[in-house]
């Protein structure tokens, strides 16, 4: 069996098809970005242009929008591989499957998800965000939303064959993610109060890894029931 | 053993048993909750800080107990069909997840009208609140994927699933009044070795507790017996021993 790719490249290779993939259709991958942006000018516009106001409820508004905003993105994650068939045949490749949606994963955080991390201090910013609070909320979210993207893969997994899947996928998924809302907003408000965020931070690192150790078996074993 | 569990997977032999099981455990019930509802609310002595708001217990303990209870149930059971692609284990959670989902709905609404005189509100956002209404939200979850599944088989398995991993706010649950400071009381029975409460009172919680959970059983057979007539509906035992073809 020594001609099969080992498993490293086959990961590397399922990575570099997606993200070229995500690359050829840039405009898809930044929409949860763009929805990101949009949900936190809302706040402003609805409740009041204050800077106190806003600044209160500035890590409320940042953790729920990039908790939406990954919701958005997961509906997109399996869906055209298993409508033209090209999941077919990576359940079928002799690599395991868990590997490979880890894989699809992975380049989704990349354009997901990340943008997300790296787009919260101007975020923060026009919500009067205190400065200190930026890097701790930027390390938050990097911790986090690759859980929301993982929590996201297993429930799309399991809903990607059904046509009405839209709504469904959200009262899936926002359950289980809630702790990560909980402990993330946590982070950003003791960050803002100069307290010390290193409980928190370990707790949102343990839950990653967590995530990162059971999701694939679950998306893994999701798939293949989605695909039957 | 291994007999007896393989006997008890199969839907007749299910069907036979759960007929003679529903009248017991339905007396018992009736019975047990009987006996303490009159010793919960005339016999057991007024609490000496919350008077006789606390008397809400017999129903509220109960009914949280077995919102969590029937999740494990429902999730060993999804579990029991996916690993061993038992038939009448899905039967079973499909069966659970309304009654769980109930009696969630019951313990969320019997903690507000107790949490309104007690704290003065009707409802805190603390970890043992906020987690059950998240339990709540899983048994709503779990009914929506299996409805919105057509195929039997695929809800079968795939609601599975997401019992399975919905699992891990049980523990939460359970935990939340030790681990974070909140303001729901800790938890009044699993004290058994030196109980907080007079045995007045401790004793008609115990009865209740017994007697929701033979309610409980007794929903959840007449429930799976519903459920096998409609998937089972084609089958041969099934039009025996209802008696009609």
């Amino acid at each position: 069996m020594n001609e099969w790719p080992g498993l490293g490249t086959a990961f590397w290779l399922q990575l570099t098809r997606d993200l070229r993939l995500a690359f050829r259709h840039i405009g898809q991958a930044a929409n949860p970005l763009m929805f990101f942006v949009m949900v936190t000018t809302l706040f402003p516009l609805a409740l009041s242009p204050a800077p106190e106001l806003l600044q209160a409820i500035a890590p409320g508004v940042i953790w729920v929008s990039a908790l939406l905003a990954s919701l958005l993105a997961a509906e997109s994650l399996f869906r055209q591989d298993v409508e033209d068939g090209t999941m077919e045949q990576l359940a079928l490749s002799p690599q395991p499957l868990s590997l490979l949606l880890l894989a699809k994963t992975t380049a989704h955080w990349l354009m997901t998800g990340l943008p997300l991390v790296l787009m919260a201090p101007i975020v923060g910013h026009a919500l009067f965000l205190p400065g200190d609070a930026v890097p701790e909320t930027m390390l938050a979210l990097l911790l986090a939303t690759p859980v929301l993207s993982l929590a996201g893969a297993v429930m799309a997994a399991l809903t990607v064959g059904l046509r009405r899947g839209g709504g469904l996928l959200s009262l899936l998924i926002l359950p289980i993610v809630m702790p990560v809302l909980i402990f993330g907003a946590r982070a950003t408000d003791m960050a803002m109060q100069g307290l010390d965020v290193g409980g928190v931070m370990y707790l949102l690192a343990a839950i990653l890894l967590l995530a990162v150790s059971l999701a694939p078996a679950g998306m893994a074993a999701a798939m293949r029931i989605s695909l039957d | 053993m291994f007999a007896f569990i393989h006997k008890l997977g199969s839907p007749p032999h299910f069907w036979r048993l759960s007929g003679t099981m529903v009248p017991w455990f339905s007396w018992f019930a009736v019975v047990l909750i009987a006996v303490g509802t009159v010793g919960g609310l005339w016999v057991a002595p007024p609490d000496y800080q919350q008077l006789d708001a606390f008397r809400i217990i017999y129903f509220h303990v109960p009914s949280a107990w077995l919102s969590q209870f029937g999740y494990v149930v429902m999730a060993a059971a999804a579990a029991v069909g996916l690993i061993w692609r038992i038939k009448l284990a899905h039967a079973v959670a499909a069966a659970c997840a309304p009654i769980g989902a109930s009696f969630t709905v019951v313990a969320l609404a019997t903690g507000s009208i107790w949490g309104k005189p007690m704290w003065g509100t009707w409802w805190v956002w603390d970890a043992r609140l906020t987690s059950t209404l998240v339990l709540l939200f899983l048994y709503f979850g779990y009914m929506a994927l299996r409805a919105a599944i057509d195929d039997e088989n695929r809800a079968d398995r795939a609601s599975a699933l997401l019992a399975i991993i919905g699992v891990i706010n049980i523990p939460i649950i359970k935990y939340s009044v030790e681990w974070w400071n909140t303001l729901h009381q800790p938890a009044t029975i699993s004290k058994i070795g030196k109980p907080s409460m007079d045995p007045e009172m401790l004793v008609p919680l115990l009865v209740m507790w017994l007697g929701f959970t033979f309610f409980f059983f007794a929903v959840l057979m007449v429930r799976t017996r519903a459920e096998l007539i409609a998937r089972e509906r084609n089958k041969k035992w099934l039009r025996e021993v209802i008696g009609r073809g």
